[in-house]
């Protein structure tokens, strides 16, 4: 079992009933749409497959799979074996506006029986979507409720399965999928070592490794004060900022989004200074540190220089054992 | 902060009114080029009753009235020469997805009965709402309306009426432009802006320069070579990213407290800088000019992104100019020293 082709493939599955917002969220994500260019999604015929490539030697092998009770039966039946085999992850979306929660939790229970028969080690994410269509001050306990009430629908995964409530008209979405992403990333454990090194060296506040097409984090290092921000959504808020540059670029200058990329955005203040720049292949390095130049400066230089031990981490690396093997 | 006492009303802040007729957009246009509000929020917004005044206080001060929908302006009672004596501008607000024509009609009784006592008062009309309408529609609505207005003026024998119209939208960046061009006329120092900035682009290769209003994204001046709305959207999109990364790193640390005035030699005007993966796409640079301006600029194929001292040195001596040219950064001061 050593680092085939094979098991750099992660199967993930995308659930849920139709209407509920998955192909929304694959799009926002992994395609470069922005929240109001969903409207143009129609329904998911089947299954569609897409593969991402994702941190150089992760492919995320997505699943999106219709919602339409039709296509559900069929995967329940005919294709049982084919869709529930060898999953890695099932992304279960609910729509927090389902006039019928409780037939939409049955058919979860149905999906999560096919899951455990044919992978059992497989993680499950929940995410109540639609958030923002619920007044802000009944977000919290609604999402509890449900959360507990789908819980303990979960079978074998109810110790294990994690919520999210999501929305595509804000930062929630990038929260969750950071998640995801980050259970699925080989050798997070090794990135983030090298990252704390790295923050050392150059002396930052904070260092925050983002994958590059879809701006998720994959992981971050906080150093002295800086755990004290307040911000404490501030990696997803970057993600969103990031992303919605990129876009604003791609749709004034009529570069595709997928190119629009800089190669460097700094920011000087009196309080911090801050600088994003591209690391290895498929990641962005950001950096939060004092307001100096000299730090600032020697920071880049630094940067520049670890970068082909990152790339390393980032081709060649060890799956991690939990999610494959049993 | 080193406002100026608020003195008392009408003590020469231009005013900005806007009217037009009840739910055409006015308090969902003030609430969101002036408080930011999410223009899918505005839904929610209730009718307004009363005039709104509000003070704006920026680069210059201005005061924004919101008018309810349904009140006669020229109602005998309504004391006609306080609400018109100060105007800046008058921004009619029509909505393009509604039945127009009462809403001309009441725009033109307007316009006939101040053209005798305020002649030279602009009058800027938002054809509003446009992002629902398709292109054709979109474009016919609006040249139907300029028509209507100008038809009916001249039949009363007022031709060339200073009215100008824009189409305008919450949902996107129109609305946002449409105000900088009527700001921009209540800018007497207009032209030595216009020229200062000609001057910065072409001693720097600098594409488009734009002076912006910080808090409410409006632009003040730009250069003038030719200006396309797309351009705005850039700059003004990346002043959003610098507004967010700096609130989100530049919280009150707890170490600074004690020794703020020892903190090491960063820049006090916040400073970015963009630059594009692909050889040959622009770049972007912002400099923070003072409390309220911020000059952003696209920079050209050709423009010396490895000589950044020129642009530094050149952007100091334009900043050194515009302290001239507004008064505003030397109110501040002579209101701090005596305290
Ligand atoms: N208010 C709100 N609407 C959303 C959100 N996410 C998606 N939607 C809307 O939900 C509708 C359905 O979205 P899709 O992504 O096509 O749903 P799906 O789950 O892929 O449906 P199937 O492919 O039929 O299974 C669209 O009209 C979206 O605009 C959200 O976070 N908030
Ligand atoms: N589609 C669209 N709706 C708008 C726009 N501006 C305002 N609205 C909507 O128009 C309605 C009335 O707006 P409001 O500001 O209360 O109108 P007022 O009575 O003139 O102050 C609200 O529901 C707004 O959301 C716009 O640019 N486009
Ligand atoms: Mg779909």
């Amino acid at each position: 079992m050593n680092t085939s082709k094979r098991q750099k493939q992660r199967k993930v599955l995308l659930m849920g009933k139709s209407g509920a917002g998955k192909s929304s969220m694959r799009s926002i994500v992994f395609s470069n749409y922005v929240a109001k260019d969903v409207r143009r999604l129609g329904a998911t015929i089947d299954v569609e497959h897409s593969n991402i490539k994702f941190m150089g030697n992760l492919m995320l092998n997505l699943w999106d799979c219709g919602g339409q009770d039709g296509f559900v039966e069929n995967y329940l039946t005919h294709q049982r074996a084919h869709v529930f085999s060898s999953v890695a992850v099932l992304i279960f979306v609910f729509d927090i506006e389902s006039r019928e929660f409780a037939a939409d939790v049955i058919s979860y229970s149905a999906i999560i029986r096919a899951l455990s028969e044919n992978s059992p080690t497989a993680a499950v994410f929940v995410l109540i979507h639609k958030m923002d269509l619920v007044q802000s001050r009944l977000r919290q306990q609604l999402f509890e409720e449900r959360a507990e009430y789908i819980r303990q629908a979960s079978e074998g995964f109810r110790d294990t399965v994690e919520f999210f409530p999501t929305s595509i008209w804000d930062q929630s979405l990038y929260k969750a999928w950071t998640q995801i992403i980050y259970y699925l990333i080989p050798n997070a454990r090794g990135i983030e070592g090298l990252l704390r090194e790295l923050a050392e060296v150059v002396d930052a506040r904070e260092l925050i490794l983002y994958e590059r097409t879809t701006c998720l984090m994959v992981t971050h290092v906080t150093r002295g004060a800086e755990g004290q921000n307040p911000f404490t959504d501030r990696f997803e808020r970057i993600s969103s900022i990031l992303k919605t540059h990129k876009q604003s670029m791609a749709k004034h200058t009529g570069i595709p989004a997928g190119s629009a990329n800089f190669a460097e955005m700094q920011i000087k203040t009196g309080r911090f200074m801050f600088f994003i720049t591209r690391l290895t292949e498929n990641t962005n390095l950001a950096a939060s540190i004092p307001p100096s130049e000299q730090v600032f400066n020697a920071a880049r230089v630094n940067i520049a220089l670890v970068r082909p031990k990152f790339a390393e981490l980032d081709i060649a690396s060890k799956p991690r054992p939990a999610v494959q093997q049993a | 902060t080193g406002r100026l006492p608020n003195s008392k009303a009408g003590d020469g802040k231009p005013r900005l009114l806007l009217m037009g007729q009840r739910r055409s957009g006015k308090s969902s246009i003030s609430s969101v080029v002036f408080h930011k509000l999410p223009p899918s929020e505005t839904l929610y917004l209730e009718t307004t009753t009363r005039i709104k005044k509000e003070s704006m206080h920026s680069f210059m001060d201005f005061q924004v009235w919101d008018f309810p929908g349904h009140l006669d302006y020229f109602d005998p009672a309504f004391d006609v020469d306080n609400i018109f004596e100060e105007i800046g501008a008058l921004i009619w607000v029509i909505d393009a997805q509604d039945e127009y024509l009462e809403a001309i009609m009441r725009l033109n009784t307007t316009i006939l009965n101040l053209q005798h006592s305020y002649p030279n008062i602009n009058v800027e009309v938002f054809v509003h709402k446009v992002d629902g309408l398709s292109e054709d529609y979109k474009g016919d609505t609006f040249r139907d309306i300029i028509q209507r207005v100008q038809d009916e003026l001249s039949d009363h024998g007022y031709e060339n009426a200073p009215v100008s119209f824009y189409q305008t939208s919450i949902y996107d960046h129109s609305i946002f432009e449409a105000f900088s061009k009527v700001i921009q006329k209540l800018i007497p120092q207009l032209p030595t802006l216009e020229a200062l900035l000609n001057s910065l682009c072409s001693t720097c290769h600098i594409e488009k320069a734009y002076l912006f209003d910080i808090m409410s994204k409006i632009y003040i001046a730009t250069d003038t070579s030719p200006t396309d709305i797309g351009s705005y959207e850039i700059c003004s999109d990346y002043i959003d990213v610098v507004i967010d990364v700096s609130e989100i790193y530049g919280w009150d640390r707890p170490s600074e407290n004690g020794d703020a005035d020892l903190q090491e030699t960063g820049n006090n005007d916040a400073e970015s800088l963009i630059t594009m993966e692909r050889k040959g796409n622009n770049y972007l640079y912002l400099r923070e000019i003072n409390k309220y301006l911020a000059l952003i600029c696209l920079m050209g194929d050709d423009s010396p992104s490895e000589k950044k001292a020129v642009i530094d040195y050149n952007v100091g001596v334009f900043q050194a100019a515009l302290k001239q040219v507004f008064p505003r950064a030397e109110r501040d001061i002579v209101v701090q020293s005596p305290s």
